[in-house]
Parts: structure tokens; C-alpha cells; sequence
């Protein structure tokens, strides 16, 4: 088989069908708070094993990257990121939602997440041997620094009330420690909890932290939840299309960015989307109007995390070595079919297997163009138009059920709502829910990193030399000092300037 | 009366004939419906995988689905403490790990005992072995104990977590050996074998397991009574000198309240799954090692001997005091 044959197979009517069927059940579950792509792979995997392993591929493949992007929805119309990797996206995305932008934001998520997802696709299929040395090079140290350069963004995310988002942080990281520690299997401040022994869930805490206090707010006060516009304005498509070719190197620098944190296996989503957002901003002109509605953030965001789909099947079909938790599942659906992974993958006898689900993940991203904007406009319009009293209970029930699905664990439950509660008091006293999710999710990369990174030093004899030496790290290091100290270097050279008072929409 | 007394009687008798009679065409006909494998990991992981090779097989031998649901937490402890909460029909199963279910309730409360796990099969394990890159300068065992004495407390092993196989594999091998060895824990086998190809660390304490999956790696030596079907050119390390095998053990747990016949006709499934021909290459072929000990004598036998082993290394190994 060559070139043409491989995508002449792809788009075969059975494959489109799957890939299309795979993109609509994805992005709905992606949509729902806690129901993330790892699940609902995991439960499809028996499905695959009557399939021929191209078509289980392209079919968890499209599920894959359906549920990356319907994680924007809930980002943009509830501030709950549905998965770790949109978290960035509900910086601006809410924003604009409230301001009755909605309609835009998703329909840019939308068309940012095709082409991230292209974008990926593409280094998979024409660098992937090459690339997947990227992930063998992160050591813990890296990982360490990276997730640093993402806690860095706390003083971004902050602005104005600096110390308190650092307080939130803190909140954050200490969250993490509870429970069993991932590496040194410690068990730490459960105060002889059973129920803490499982240490608090991300994705729960994430659900309750942004979710919760939406759902109060809806309930304490009589303004409708989000703004609607009076006229009907379709897709807003050709808008979309217009600010992202204004901001083409934006998507491209990010896609890039998503790309190559999707193939660190330690770092995942919530890191690609939060670099590539640090970054947009950083660079931007509009840099002061971040976090307040500006749709580059959710373009930066949402193409990022999309293109971490194709960057995250680089290890795992180059080296074994799962590049994101989908991906770990999809592996072992491989393993069952009797497929050896690794480069040989690329150029051997089975070599027809990669490049017919390559082709299909293609033919899958593009199909999300069409039914993400379907199904985000009906999404869309069932948030501003259902009446409170629906809106609050459908999604309360939504997420309690999203929270149990992911351990299968009641007390998970009770946390969300627990910290719900406390997110929505602390946010009342200008302590945001961004700082705290940073620290919570960042600070245990971090942690492993620095416990690794310290052991092999010591054993090497340097432990300085280990965190500091070593030149990946001086370059993450260097792009952590850049993005602390830029906004004061701004600011000066912006006194100088004329202030912008411009605001695009 | 004497009619009355009858009737009653005769009714006894067919709610007792009825009652046994349903409860012996109950196991016979078991399972009725799909059974749920409850996974005390996230989804992905080792136990999960050997979870989704019995699946097609067990579909195909007794017609029903096997399930797998995930109840990560803890490193298993939160699903082992909630084991006997299930209720106990047989269609809720778990799968259970070695050294795991000895070690935690050993070295903290974590809401169960080794005691209150009644494992129904231990089906298979994951013998212990060094691992390092293909074009490691180590060739042998030897080679790398060599430069171990040489470099007191410079050589590096990765491995997955504390407390488990790998790191109590490391301890009991340092004192065969009498080296001294610094170890490195990961969150799993995938970051700990990545960390070996990255040149992060000399070598890893990883599994058998690990070479078929991660091309680019080779095993100096595993921890067996003799060599791995799959690698007849990996020597144990009993032969060379060093009296060690061990590995992560993997079973099949019920509630305490499911019937003892449901748990022999489960042991009886599994051991049928477990001899068939097909399994066993595809296990093998992947690195594991097959193991039969179920439930009865031959599995109280087997963990009898194992928690002994287990309690014995760790002590040593200064993980449980």
C-alpha cells in the first residue's frame, strides 16, 4: 500500500462512519464535566477487539480528540473545564460568554481545535520517529522546572491581587499532598480518614471549584446566567475565520506548543493548553486584556490541547510509552490485537496500520468542523434559553454524576461539593479558583520531579548541578524568568507608549 | 388437622426443594449476566491490560461480558477497603495485587486487612527483573555489580513505586549482592522505563513485562525459579548465586459475603481461561508468567507462603517495621 491507498482506505464509507459516530460521542461526553476520553475509551475497548486494528484506531482516535474539544463547551457556557486540558480555556471563554459572546467562543474553540488537531496530525504523520526522542530527553528535573513555568502563571492570572493568588496556590498544593504520595507511597494529613486515603481527585476538584460556585451564583441572584444578544447571528463563523487568520501565528506557535508537550508522557493536557496561553499572552499586543474576554486565550487553549492528540501518539506508537492516559488505554487495546508498537511500527510489514489511522485521524478532525459547530450552536442555545430553575438542577445533577464516574467513588462527591462550598467563600474575598487548580494539578508533577531529580543527584553526587545544568532546564528555566519579570519590563516600555484603548470583539 | 399438618409440611418441603433447588440451578447457570471487574488502578495500567486479555476469552467460554469498571485511589486501598461492601452474588469481582494488599495494611490503617481480601484465584505474576537500554555498556549481572562496588551508592535504579515488587527486588538485591544502590521511584512502569531509555537512570527494577513493550530494552537477569519461556537467553538469578524471585502477583478477589460455591465456579472459570493454550502464548508472548493457585487449599498455600516472603523482605528492607 502507498500514499493514496492508505487514504483511500480511510475514507472507505465504514471509516467515516466511525470516525463521525466517534467524533459526536466524544465531544458530548467531553462536554460533561467528569466524563473524560480515558473512560470513555476504556469502555469501548471491548468494542475494538472484533475490529481490525486500523479501524479500532481511528475510532477511539475520533473519540479522542471529540473529547478534547467538547471539554471547551462546558469551559466557555460554565466555567467548569469537563477535563484538565481546558483549563485555560476558561480564562477568556467565560468571559465572553458572559458578555454574550458565547456563540463566538465556541465557534472558535471549534475551528482553533480542528486546526490544532490538524496540526498534530501532521508532525505525527510526516516526524514521528525523530520527535518521539523529544519525550526520552524530559527527565524529572524538566518535568519539574515545566511544571513550574505552568505555576508561574499564577502571577499572570492574579493581576492586582498577587499575594492572594499566590495564597491560592498554596491552597492548591497543599490539597495534593493528601493522601497516599504517587512516589514515595507515604500516607500524609489524612488525620486517620479512610475516606481521604484516596487524596483529592483533580478533575473532582476541578468540578467543584469552578462549577459550584456558578451554581450558587445562578441561584443567589436574579440576572440571567449568561447575556443573550437579541438577534440570531448563526455560527459566527466567517468571524471566527477572520480573527483566526489575524491571529495565524498564535495558533500555529501554539498548535506547535501542544504538539510537543503532547509527547512529554509526564506532562498532559492542562500543561499544553496553560503554556501555550502563557505564551499567547506574553506575545500578544493585548496582553492587559487576557483573563477578561479576549479570544486569542481561547485560541491559544483549545489548539493547543487539540493538537496534543496527534503529539501524544508519538510515543506510544514510537516507543511503548503512553503519551497521555487515553493513550495508555488505547496501548493496551493494541496489546490485545497482538500489535507491537515502536519505530518498525512506521516502516514494516504493519506499516499500512499507522498510516491508515493516521489518514483517518484526519479525516476525524475534519468531521469535528461540522459536527462540533452543530452541536456546540444546540449546546449554545440550551444554556441561554433554558429557564434557571432547569439550568441549576440539570447541571448540579451532572456533575455529581461526572464526579462519580471517574473513581466510581462517593466520597469524591462530597469533596467536590466540600470545596465547591470553600471556593465559592474564598472566591468572595478575591481568591480565585485559577491559582488553586494550578497548585493542585501542577504542584504534584512537581513534586515527583523534585523528589526524583533531588535522588539522582544526590546518587550522582551534584545535586545543584542536576537542577541547574542541564540545558533543557536552563531553557525552561529562562522561559520562567521571562514570564515572571515581563510584565514589569512591559509596563515600563508601555509608559512610554500610548495606552490602547481599543477592544476588539 | 391431621390434612392441615400435611399441607404445611408438604409446603416446607417444596420452599426447602424450591429454595436448594434455585440455588443449585443458580450456580450452574452462573453467570446470567455480565460481571463486573472492578480495577483498584486507573485505566491503562498493567492490571488493567491482563484485565482486557481475559475479557474476549471469558466472553467466549461461559457467553458473557466481563466489565471493567475503574476505582482508582490510594494505590488500590480505596477499592480493597470497599471491597465487602459489594454485595456478594458473584457478579461484582475485583482484582486484587501482591505485595500490595500485605504491605499497606502492614505499614498504616488503610481500612482493610490482608484477612478481609478473599481472593478466589491468583492467576498470574510479574516476575522482577533489571532492565536497561540496549546499548547499556552492561552485558551482565556481573558488569553492573562490579561497577556498583567500585561506585559505592552511584548506580541508579528506577523502579515503580515504594513498597512495591521493584523496590523491595532492589533492597533484598543489594544485600545478595552487598552493594550499595540508590533507588528511584516512578509513578508506574511507563515513567520508571522511560527514565532507563532517557539515560535519567543506570538501570530499572522493572518486569519481564517491560521488554515486549518497550522496544529498545533488555533484561540482565529476572527474579525466577527458571528462565521466562519468552527469553531462554535471560539467566534467573539463581543461577547466579543470588537466592531471589519475586514479582507483583495478580488475582481475583469477592466479598466476604459471596457464597462458597459462586467463588469455586468463578476459580473454576478463571482456571479454565488460565489453561487455554491461546492464553498462555498471548500472556507469555507479553511477559508474564502464568501461575494456578485457586481457591482452596493450593491458594491458602500460596498465601501462606507468599505474605511470608512478603513481610520477611519488607522487614528487612525497613519498609514495615
Amino acid at each position: 500500500m502507498h500514499g493514496i491507498d492508505y487514504v483511500l482506505e480511510a475514507i472507505s464509507f465504514y471509516h467515516i462512519s466511525i470516525a463521525l459516530a466517534g467524533v459526536a460521542a466524544g465531544t458530548v461526553i467531553g462536554a460533561l464535566p467528569g466524563l473524560t476520553a480515558t473512560m470513555a475509551i476504556a469502555v469501548l475497548v471491548p468494542l475494538t477487539f472484533s475490529m481490525k486494528p486500523a479501524s479500532a484506531l481511528i475510532l477511539m482516535g475520533a473519540i479522542y480528540t471529540g473529547a478534547i474539544y467538547g471539554g471547551a463547551y462546558s469551559a466557555i457556557l460554565l466555567k467548569t473545564p469537563g477535563t484538565p486540558s481546558a483549563i485555560a480555556t476558561t480564562f477568556d471563554g467565560y468571559p465572553m460568554a458572559k458578555r454574550g459572546d458565547g456563540d463566538l467562543a465556541v465557534t472558535l474553540a471549534c475551528t482553533s481545535s480542528v486546526l490544532g488537531g490538524l496540526i498534530g496530525a501532521g508532525f505525527l504523520l510526516g516526524l514521528a520517529p525523530p520527535l518521539a526522542k523529544i519525550a526520552l530527553a524530559f527527565g524529572p528535573v524538566e518535568y519539574f522546572w515545566l511544571a513550574i513555568f505552568g505555576l508561574s502563571l499564577i502571577s499572570a492570572l492574579s493581576e492586582g491581587h498577587m499575594v492572594k493568588g499566590l495564597i491560592g496556590g498554596c491552597f492548591g498544593m497543599l490539597l495534593t499532598t493528601i493522601g497516599v504520595a504517587e512516589v514515595s507511597a507515604d500516607i500524609r494529613y489524612t488525620f486517620g480518614s479512610q475516606t481521604l486515603i484516596g487524596g483529592i481527585e483533580p478533575v473532582s476538584a476541578l468540578i467543584g471549584l469552578y462549577c459550584i460556585p456558578v451554581l450558587i451564583d445562578l441561584v443567589a441572584t436574579p440576572a440571567r446566567h449568561l447575556k443573550v444578544s437579541s438577534e440570531s447571528r448563526g455560527f459566527r463563523l466567517r468571524e471566527a475565520l477572520a480573527l483566526s487568520w489575524r491571529h495565524k501565528f498564535n495558533l500555529i506557535r501554539s498548535s506547535v506548543i501542544g504538539t510537543i508537550v503532547g509527547i512529554l508522557p509526564g506532562a498532559g493536557g492542562s500543561i499544553a493548553g496553560l503554556v501555550a496561553y502563557s505564551e499567547a499572552r506574553r506575545s500578544s499586543r493585548r496582553t492587559d486584556y487576557f483573563g477578561t474576554g479576549e479570544p486569542e486565550g481561547v485560541m491559544a487553549s483549545e489548539s493547543a490541547n487539540n493538537a496534543t492528540v496527534g503529539g501524544g501518539f508519538i510515543p506510544t506508537l514510537v516507543l511503548g510509552i503512553p503519551g497521555t492516559p487515553p493513550d495508555a488505554v488505547i496501548l493496551g487495546a493494541l496489546l490485545v490485537q497482538g500489535i507491537r508498537t515502536g519505530p518498525n511500527l512506521f516502516v514494516g510489514d504493519e506499516s499500512s496500520i499507522v498510516y491508515v489511522f493516521i489518514a483517518g485521524l484526519f479525516v476525524a478532525t475534519l468531521l469535528m468542523l461540522p459536527t462540533g459547530l452543530l452541536i456546540g450552536r444546540y449546546a449554545y442555545r440550551f444554556i441561554i434559553n433554558v429557564p434557571k430553575a432547569v439550568l441549576v438542577p440539570t447541571v448540579a445533577f451532572m456533575t455529581i454524576i461526572g464526579t462519580y464516574a471517574i473513581r466510581n467513588n462517593m466520597s469524591d462527591v462530597v469533596i467536590m461539593i466540600l470545596l465547591g462550598a470553600i471556593g465559592w467563600i474564598l472566591d468572595r474575598y478575591g481568591f480565585k479558583p485559577s491559582p488553586i487548580v494550578l497548585g493542585l494539578i501542577l504542584s504534584r508533577i512537581a513534586e515527583q520531579g523534585f523528589v526524583q531529580g533531588w535522588t539522582i543527584g544526590k546518587a550522582r553526587g551534584n545535586v545543584v548541578a542536576e537542577f541547574f545544568a542541564r540545558p533543557i532546564s536552563l531553557g525552561i528555566i529562562a522561559f520562567i524568568c521571562v514570564s515572571m519579570f515581563y510584565p514589569i519590563i512591559a509596563r515600563r516600555w508601555k509608559l512610554k507608549e500610548e495606552p490602547q484603548n481599543a477592544r476588539e470583539t | 388437622m391431621k390434612t392441615f399438618g400435611k399441607i404445611v409440611l408438604t409446603a416446607a418441603a417444596a420452599v426447602v426443594a424450591v429454595t436448594f433447588g434455585l440455588t443449585a440451578t443458580a450456580v450452574a447457570e452462573f453467570p446470567e449476566k455480565a460481571i463486573n471487574y472492578v480495577i483498584a488502578f486507573k485505566p491503562g495500567g498493567e492490571s488493567d491490560i491482563t484485565g482486557r486479555f481475559q475479557q474476549p476469552f471469558f466472553k467466549k467460554k461461559f457467553g458473557q461480558d466481563l466489565v471493567m469498571s475503574y476505582k482508582d485511589g490510594g494505590g488500590g486501598a480505596v477499592a480493597w477497603a470497599q471491597l465487602n461492601t459489594i454485595s456478594g452474588d458473584g457478579y461484582t469481582i475485583m482484582g486484587t495485587n501482591l505485595p500490595h494488599i500485605v504491605i499497606q495494611p502492614a505499614q498504616k490503617a488503610v481500612g482493610y486487612t490482608t484477612g478481609d481480601i478473599t481472593n478466589v484465584y491468583m492467576f498470574h505474576y510479574t516476575p522482577d527483573a533489571i532492565v536497561v537500554k540496549d546499548d547499556s555498556p552492561f552485558k551482565t549481572v556481573k558488569d553492573l555489580i562490579d561497577y556498583a562496588k567500585k561506585n559505592p551508592g552511584k548506580v541508579t535504579f528506577s523502579g515503580s513505586g515504594k513498597g512495591t515488587a521493584n523496590h523491595l527486588a532492589q533492597v533484598t538485591f543489594d544485600r545478595l549482592a552487598g552493594i550499595k544502590t540508590a533507588y528511584v521511584a516512578f509513578a508506574g512502569t511507563a515513567p520508571s522505563t522511560t527514565a532507563v531509555l532517557g539515560g535519567q537512570v543506570v538501570a530499572s527494577w522493572g518486569y519481564t513485562t517491560v521488554p515486549p513493550s518497550y522496544p529498545g530494552t533488555r533484561m540482565l537477569a529476572v527474579a525466577m525459579e527458571k528462565r521466562h519461556p519468552k527469553f531462554r537467553d535471560v539467566p534467573t538469578f539463581k543461577e547466579l548465586g543470588f537466592d531471589l524471585v519475586s514479582g507483583a502477583y495478580r488475582g481475583i478477589a469477592v466479598p466476604k459475603s459471596t457464597p462458597e460455591a459462586i467463588r469455586k465456579k468463578l476459580a473454576k472459570m478463571i482456571d479454565e481461561i488460565n489453561h487455554d493454550p491461546a492464553f498462555i502464548k498471548q500472556m507469555e508472548d507479553n511477559g508474564f508468567a502464568m501461575l494456578n493457585a485457586p481457591y482452596g487449599p493450593e491458594l491458602d498455600k500460596f498465601m501462606a507462603k507468599i505474605k511470608k516472603d512478603i513481610i520477611t523482605s519488607a522487614k528487612e528492607a525497613g519498609i514495615i517495621k
